[in-house]
């Protein structure tokens, strides 16, 4: 009963009400969190108490923030965040009569734009039969989370360490395997130089199909799909019934954001015979980091105006096998040639892992490394843009850490020598 | 193929389109196949064209020509719609060939790469693409090196007799001589193939229609916001923090194990290479 006896504070209302009262903002917070701003009355109608909603700006004019941040507290914000994502609505096919393969690159274990595209052609596609579910077929093992969000209703994950390598025989073997147990309706593919685009046509050639390659757009007409390919080298554009085996390019379809999707794990009856290996696959050679062009790197050790001791910036590239970049400034001061140089009027960059040292995150090259995955940074300035930019910040002195990063690499390659 | 003889490579060569004045002209990747045939020793190189005879495809090949070979065999067909394979895979067949090397795309007609797997599909080889250099063939089996996106090489072996197709980052093509591409040879070949007729997928081909490449429409940024005030902060954000983990008062040698791991997850750091 006690808490519907109603007491008044006359102190408290006071503090409230007078702004310039030195514990008013403490107690307007421990109000505010404290006592709801919307409730249902007693006669189940919604009540609002208006003054409570919002702050008082320092001009003293009431500000109302509406993002609901507003109580401060970052487990609020996160709440909101998760709601937000439960908000999405579920898209789940219970019985799937037809199917949709699409198997993505997965560079890196992660979906690339691409697959994202990809993954929003085949639910364009599957909207056009009734209970169709788009199928993700993975190799090995994936770090990525965000499959449900990209719209995969079913996923098959072939864990075969043959397939992880480049053995297109041993995951042809697999995609006919699949292709026997689920009769898809559809095969899609990236049309990426040896993912996605081999497999596909090795696919297309094995099922006797003439498939569409270079797909940029379908449109969904009266009889069938049309769909409109690059050729000659992408001077025309071809218009064709569309085939059964896709490869398609990039940005091809908008990817999916607004519905959720259950991700079903799928798993294969039967394993496919092996094959006889004709081809061999010996291992990846090493190639000089600093004959890649800047464009294409897959991973960048970029210096700028806080690299003071060059020679260990370019030996620890050596050591980490990076491919070398920089900063404007560090180009102007003539420390790096000036094709090294990322940014706005440099190079765009589009590697996966971009480790930046002593680089302050200017507007110009921040641009340059827009596609970047996974941004490192080392900076003395807590409060520069790069460090806002970055995975992983380190705050401390370049020279110092670049010397500790070279020798604990140099020790790990020692050990890996010593055990081998 | 005994030992001693030396390996007999063919290049298929095609007629190329100028991206720009459309003119016929030798197809880059071609060349670039038969670039790393030529340089590559103690080879027997056959160059080999399939297709109609015009006078643009002898423009085409007299450059292919220029380049020093001193003769193209011309398998030629009837009409633009027979299929190639067939005559070609007989051709191969007889010459006892153990390597074919190809472009990855041709630069005219549907140019979707599929052919290299076709043929290998017809004469039953495996087939690999990507080529870069090649680095040796031995009796029955050939190493070369792959070209991965980003600049990477993987090397590969398979065994012979094989298809592979050569990618764009091989080395480019050495300049056509004029001189030697007016004495080289173009050797007609009259197809030997019995089977000219249309077939299904001829006529599958005919509802296919041809149109000058559009420009691709630009993606825009779709904002899905539920509120205006998502929909305002959307259109004036400056990039704020993503969320990423900042690392304060810490030793330089934490410092770099944080990196090293996150190197190592991202799977770009190699400890294995000597240095
Ligand atoms: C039209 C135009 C185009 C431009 N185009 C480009 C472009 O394409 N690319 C580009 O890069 N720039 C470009 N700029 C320049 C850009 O605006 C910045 O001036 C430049 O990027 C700054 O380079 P920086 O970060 O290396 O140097 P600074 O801004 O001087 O930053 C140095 C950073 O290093 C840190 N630091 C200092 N000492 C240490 C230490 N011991 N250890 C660790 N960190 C340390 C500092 O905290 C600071 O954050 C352009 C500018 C203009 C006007």
């Amino acid at each position: 009963m006690s808490e519907s006896i109603l007491r008044r504070n006359p102190r408290q209302e006071w503090i409230l009400r007078n702004r310039l009262h030195p514990q008013h903002q403490a107690l307007l917070h421990q109000q505010a969190s404290s006592e709801p701003i919307e409730w249902i009355g007693p006669q189940g109608v919604k009540r609002k108490a208006p003054h409570r909603v919002g702050f008082i700006g320092p001009k003293g004019i009431r500000r109302i923030d509406r993002s609901g941040g507003q109580q401060g507290s970052a487990s609020d914000a996160s709440r909101q965040a998760a709601t937000a994502s439960m908000s999405k609505p579920l898209h789940c096919i219970e019985n799937p009569k037809h199917r949709i393969l699409v198997v993505p690159d997965m560079t890196g274990g992660r979906l690339t734009s691409q697959d994202k595209d990809l993954l929003g052609l085949a639910h364009q596609l599957a909207a056009l039969q009734d209970a169709t579910s788009v199928v993700a077929l993975i190799w090995g093992e994936h770090k990525e989370t965000q499959l449900a969000e990209a719209g995969v209703d079913e996923l098959i994950q072939v864990d075969d360490p043959q397939c992880l390598g480049f053995s297109p025989d041993q995951s042809l073997a697999w995609l006919l395997a699949v292709e026997r147990e689920y009769q898809p309706s559809y095969w899609l593919f990236p049309d990426s130089g040896l993912g996605g685009g081999d497999l596909g046509r090795r696919l297309a050639v094995e099922l006797d199909v003439h498939a569409a390659t270079g797909l940029w757009q379908i449109h969904p007409s009266g009889d069938g799909v049309q769909c409109v390919c690059r050729a000659s080298a992408s001077t025309q554009d071809l218009t064709r019934p569309l085939p059964r085996v896709v490869m398609a390019l990039a940005e091809c379809a908008e990817p999916i954001s607004d519905t959720l999707h259950a991700v079903n794990q799928l798993t294969l009856a039967a394993e496919p015979v092996q094959p006889i290996v004709r081809i061999q696959d010996l291992g990846s050679v090493a190639v000089d980091p600093a004959s890649v062009s800047l464009a294409e790197a897959e991973f960048i050790l970029s210096g700028g105006n806080g690299v003071k001791d060059w020679d260990g910036f370019h030996e620890t590239a050596r050591v980490l096998g990076a491919t070398e970049g920089a900063s404007r400034v560090a180009v102007d001061d003539g420390f790096m040639p000036r094709d090294r140089q990322v940014g706005a009027t440099g190079t765009w960059v589009t590697a996966r892992v971009y480790f930046a040292v002593g680089i302050s995150g200017a507007i110009q090259h921040l641009q340059g490394i827009q596609s970047c995955d996974k941004v490192i940074c080392i900076n003395t300035d807590p409060g520069c843009d790069m460090v806002k930019r970055s995975d992983l910040a380190v705050i401390g002195d370049a020279s110092d850490i670049l010397t500790a990063l070279r020798r604990k690499v140099s020790d790990l390659k020692q050990e890996k020598r010593h055990v081998a | 193929m005994s030992l001693n003889q030396a390996p007999r490579v063919a290049v298929l060569l095609s007629v190329g389109q100028h991206p720009v004045t459309r003119r016929p002209r030798r197809a880059d990747q071609d060349a670039r196949a038969l670039e790393l045939a030529l340089n590559q020793p103690n080879t027997d190189v056959v160059p080999i064209h399939v297709g109609q005879a015009s006078s643009e495809t002898e423009v085409a090949l007299r450059s292919y020509l220029g380049m020093g070979v001193s003769q193209i065999d011309h398998l030629e067909v009837s009409t633009t719609r027979e299929d190639i394979l067939p005559s070609l895979a007989q051709h191969l067949k007889q010459l006892n060939v153990q390597v074919v090397l190809c472009g990855t795309r041709a630069e005219t007609g549907e140019g979707s790469g599929l052919v290299p797997y076709l043929l290998a599909k017809k004469l039953g080889w495996p087939i690999v693409s990507g080529l870069a250099s090649i680095e040796s063939i031995a009796s029955g089996s050939m190493t070369f090196l792959q070209a991965l996106p980003r600049g990477q090489r993987r090397r590969v072996k398979v065994s012979l007799p094989a298809v592979v197709a050569v990618d764009p980052a091989s080395p480019p093509a050495r300049q056509s001589a004029f001189g030697p591409a007016q004495r080289g040879d173009i050797q007609l070949v009259p197809s030997t193939s019995m089977d000219a007729e249309i077939t299904d997928a001829e006529s599958d081909r005919q509802v296919w229609q041809y149109q000058v490449a559009k420009k691709r429409p630009k993606r825009l940024k779709i904002i899905k916001a539920t509120s205006a005030r998502d929909r305002f902060k959307a259109a004036a954000a400056k990039a704020d923090a993503s969320g990423g983990k900042v690392l304060q008062e810490i030793s330089a040698d934490s410092a770099a194990e944080e990196i090293i791991k996150l190197l190592k997850e991202e799977g770009v750091l190699s400890t294995n290479s000597s240095s």
